[in-house]
Formats: C-alpha cells, structure tokens, sequence
C-alpha cells in the first residue's frame, strides 16, 4: 500500500478539499493505483540529471530575442470594478470575506 | 479547398467551407457574415442536443461580429484573414462577457472582464464567435466525460467519446457546427480530440501562442491550438494566434514565419523517423496498419524512413501525472470562494475555503489536486515532483537527440480508436493511458500536429501524430498537407 486513509485525509486537508468517509476510501484506493504505476519512474537512475522545471527557449535565433525578460514596467489595468462585479460578495473596492479572527 | 466555388449560405450542406472560400465569397457578395452566422447558429441549434458540443451561444457577439464584417465588405475594405469564419472557443478561454465555466460548477456562473490574447486576434482577424465548447472539467481528462454538463458525443462514431478534454471543439469542427475552433493541449487534449472526431489539430511549441486569458490547468505544459477540417485552415488560424505577448512572460520572441508557404514545399528527401516505442505493445493492431499506410504514403512522396529508439518513452504518463497534478495543485488553489465563481458559505474563512471546493469540483478534479498536493508535500517532494522533473529532462533529451537525425517524428496519435463512453471512468491508470503517445511532446515543449490517417472496419477514426522540433510548425503542417493532397486522410 503506498498511501494510507490517514494520508488522503491529510492531504485533502491541506488542499482544503473536505472528503466524506466513503470518499477517502476511494480516492485512498485510486491514488494508490497511480502511484503503484508512477513508481515505475524508481527504475531510472537520475542522480546526474538536471531538472526541467519549464520549457525555456533559452537564446532562440529570433530577432530581436535577448532571451531574458521583459522589463517590469507599471502599466494601468482599469478593470478593477468589473471583476468585483464577479465576486460573490464585494463591498468596493474589497472582497468580503467571513470573519477569520474571533474577538 | 472550395475556393473556386464557394456554397451559398442557406444550403443544408454547408460541409466545405473554408476559411479562404468564406473570405472570397464576402467579398464577392455571394453570402453575408450574418447570413452564414445564422446558417451556424441553425445547425446548432439542430444538432447540438445530441451532441452536447456547445455549453454556451454567443449570439449577440457573433452577430456583432458578423455585422462588422458586412459593413467592411459594403465599405469595399480588405478582408481580414479569418472574415466571417465560424469559430467555436473551449471554455477555458476567457471570452469578455461571455459565460466561461472551464465546465467546472465552481465557476458556472463567472463571466470574464477580458478577452484571453489568442481569442483578442482571432476576433481582430475578422473569427465570428459562436460559443463556448465543453470538456474536461478544467480540462482533466482524455474523453470529455469529466465535463460537469455531461459528455460530448463523437459525430464520426455515436456512444464513443470525442477525446479529450478538447472533444467540444474536435466535435464542433467535425459535425461543421463551427469551420475552425480553438482548443488548449497540457497532455494531448488537442491532439486525441482531433484523432478521435477524424480532423487535423495541432499543438503549437510552448510559447509559440500566448496563454494570456487561458485558465490554467499546468502553466508549464498548457498550449492553445487549432482544430479546422484541412491542414490549410489549420495554418491559416496558426498565422493569426501565434506570436509573442507581453502578458504572458512565457511566449516566445521568435518569428512567426509564413506557415501559408510551407504547405507548398515538396517533402521529398525528408527524414521521418519512426520510434520503436510507439509501435509496441498495447498498440490496437488496426490503428498500427493505418498508420502504417500513411508513413508507406510518405516514402512514397519521397521521404525517407529513420528507425529511432527513444528510451525514455514508457516513463511519460508517470512523469505527466506528477508535474501536471502537482501544478495543477497550485493553479486551482485559486477556486476558493472569494473571488469569482462559487461560494458556498461557512461559518469561518477557512469552512467557507473547502465547502465551496468540496460542492464545486468534480471527482478528477479532486483526484488531481491531491495527486498534486501530495507530490508537493513535505516528505515526498524529492521522491516525486523533483523526480519526475528529471525525468522530464531526459525525456526531452530523447527527442533532441532524434530531432539531430532526423526532420519529424510520426507516430500514432492515441493506440486505439476512441472507446465506448463509460468505459474506463472508474480507472483513473486505464484512462491516462489514453496519452501515452502524446505527453511525451508536451513534457518535451515540442510541437506536434494529429492528423485522420482512415477509419477502421468499424469506421472509426484514426489519428496519425507528427511530431517537430521547437517552433517547426511549418514542417509538421508541411508533412500533414502532403499526407492531405495524397488522399492518405481518407485512406
């Protein structure tokens, strides 16, 4: 067994995700199954490997291309009041939210 | 291509249209913008019932659309590249003030205040916005039937799934409920849909399209891409999308070269190679002869044929299941009830928090996100999410080392036909296997085009992949145009 009912209920804890009893059994015996196939990734030998956490296109033959980053310019995005309006409660220019400390 | 006689609007066949037939039958005032609008919008309203392709109309922008295009043809103006071209949008596109759901409860409601970079040029270059097409909820899945407003059916093969996630797109371009559509590919959601509804679909390289306006699934594998019914209209719609953008620090600076051109040269003398891993086991022997028939089509053309090992190939659905769930994990912390979509009330913050997720998401969803967060947590990072990254490494490694022998990779898009709905949704490994041919190119960054390659006895469809190096889409639509002219689509 690679992960047990405790762990499930952990790390739906930590993802704030609330789970029935019924349901981290299942999930319990789901995830187990992947990650039963994904320990096929212990066979390689990857010690000297370099991780790839992005595709970077690193100094592209492109004009123009310095392969860098743009500059953190401040630009005007005026649409504050139309995502408000998107919120399930708003008191502009604020998200409300339930009360998260107890007097 | 119907360019020499395009159809009037109005006709119940309205099958060949093209993006180049639509441009010169506006301007020859065969048709009007909103007349062949309202010719879309019919069929969908007959059609789309039963298959579930759409989950949200945009008439009034379409129309609005359409009427800009007809008030420029009557200016006598030049036409726009995509003029007045039926265009379905997955709904993880965020589309200003189109309803945009990710077909997630959690966000059925949201609206976004922005036009997403690639939907901003389509609807520059003249595209009619039809609506918004389901899929996987927050596009998880390889069949559509995570979608939370039920499956989409395949046109080519009624109670198959259309792929996945992109099957509403895939299914609207191939019952020509749309003439191009735009889907988004993490682990071959653009490419399987396109395989298993019988059109062309391509997955650009990262960074060739902007993801600006794309809700994120996984930010280091999520593409936007094209579906049309010819390699043509593919291309035309890449020209318009691709480019680099300044809200998305991860596109490219790169040229964006006449893709239009490409499709006219010869591709004798190419190399193609053909890797051993992709034509094993757990490969359906009738999906292995067709593509077959089609590699034989290309050295028939001239093309000469590279056997290739690419060793790391087996290891790409374990590596694609850690990177993406464990971003995945992250993007979707944002669904939390404060700021758009649903909220489902608690009686502090953090019971508000997990409600909402718990009442919002769907079961793969869930199933992702504690994948991922498990990967991430403390205790298991090096042993998965940090091995999984290196293994990626070595995965794209295979692929450059191929790509310095040879000009393409051609391999099956997916190693079976698309399977009955309901077949696999209670095992999740069953189900991700599905990709086994396809996140290989996405881990990678690379680009890669599905092509129809013939039907089976059963007539369904099948998908041929080419795959090319970083930002040769003009060589992949080069060699999928070739396979077109020589009948191998019908084959």
């Amino acid at each position: 067994m690679k992960i047990s009912r405790e762990e499930v209920i952990r790390v739906a804890q930590l993802a704030n995700l609330e789970l029935s009893g019924d349901e981290a059994e299942k999930y319990r015996a789901q995830l187990d199954a992947i990650l039963e196939y994904i320990d096929k990734l212990n066979r390689l030998d990857v010690e000297k490997v370099e991780p790839m956490a992005q595709v970077l296109h690193g100094a592209p033959s492109g004009e123009g291309d310095e392969g860098g980053t743009r500059d953190d310019v401040l630009r005007p995005c005026d649409i504050g009041e139309a995502i408000l309006e998107q919120a399930p409660e708003a008191k502009k220019p604020y998200f409300r939210v339930p009360k998260v400390i107890e007097r | 291509m119907t360019s020499e006689n395009p159809k009037k609007a109005g006709a119940a066949d309205a099958d060949n249209w093209t993006v180049a037939g639509i441009r010169e039958a506006l301007a020859a005032r065969k048709i009007s913008a909103r007349e062949l609008t309202q010719e879309y919008f019919r069929r969908i309203e007959r059609e789309n019932p039963r298959l579930n392709a759409y989950l949200t109309l945009s008439q009034e922008r379409a129309y609005a659309q359409a009427d800009r295009i007809d008030a420029l043809v009557a200016r006598g103006g030049e036409l726009p590249c995509l003029a007045g071209v039926p265009t379905a949008l997955k709904d993880v596109l965020s589309t200003k003030g189109v309803r945009t759901t990710c077909a997630s409860k959690i966000l059925e409601n949201y609206v976004p205040p922005y036009d997403g970079t690639a939907v901003e040029k389509l609807d520059q270059a003249g595209a009619i916005f039809l609506g918004k097409t389901n899929c996987d909820e927050f596009a998880m899945g390889s069949s559509n039937e995570n979608s939370a407003y039920g499956p989409v059916q395949n046109p080519a093969a009624p109670g198959r799934i259309p792929g996945g996630s992109s099957g509403g797109s895939a299914a609207a371009v191939a019952a020509d409920l749309a003439v191009i559509g735009l889907g988004t590919d993490t682990g071959g959601s653009i490419r399987q849909p396109g395989a298993c509804c019988g059109i062309p679909a391509l997955m650009p390289t990262y960074g060739r399209v902007s993801r600006y306006g794309l809700i994120a699934f996984a930010s280091s594998l999520d593409r936007i891409g094209p579906f049309a019914r010819n390699v043509r209209d593919v291309a035309e719609v890449l020209s318009v999308i691709a480019g680099p953008d300044e809200n998305d620090a991860t596109s490219a600076r790169v040229p964006v070269p006449d893709y239009g051109r490409a499709l006219e040269e010869d591709v004798r003398g190419l190399k193609i190679g053909i890797p051993q891993e992709y034509f094993g086991e757990g490969l359906d022997a009738e999906v292995r002869e067709k593509v077959e028939a089609s590699i034989a089509t290309l050295e028939r053309l001239g093309c000469e044929r590279v056997s290739l090992s690419m060793p790391h190939t087996e290891y790409a659905i374990a590596t694609y299941y850690i990177v993406a769930t464990a971003e995945a994990s992250s993007n979707l912390a944002r669904y939390d009830g404060v700021r758009y979509g649903l909220r489902v009330k608690g009686e502090n913050l953090s019971e508000m928090y997990s409600k909402t997720r718990r009442a919002g998401f769907g079961a793969e969803v869930k199933r992702r996100i504690m994948l991922g967060t498990y990967a991430l947590s403390s205790g298991y990072y090096d042993a998965y999410y940090l091995r999984a990254q290196k293994v990626r490494a070595l995965i794209a490694a295979d692929f450059a080392q191929a790509f310095s022998q040879v000009d393409a990779i051609v391999t099956p898009t997916m190693p079976t036909p698309p399977f009955p709905i309901g077949e696999r949704v209670d095992d999740p490994v069953q189900m991700y296997l599905a990709d086994i041919y396809t996140v290989t190119g996405s881990l990678a960054g690379i680009t890669g085009i599905s092509v129809p390659c013939g039907v089976t006895r059963e007539k369904l469809p099948v998908g041929l992949q080419i795959f090319g190096n970083y930002f040769a889409e003009g060589r992949v639509l080069q060699i999928a145009c070739a396979l077109e002219k020589a009948g191998a689509f019908r084959q």
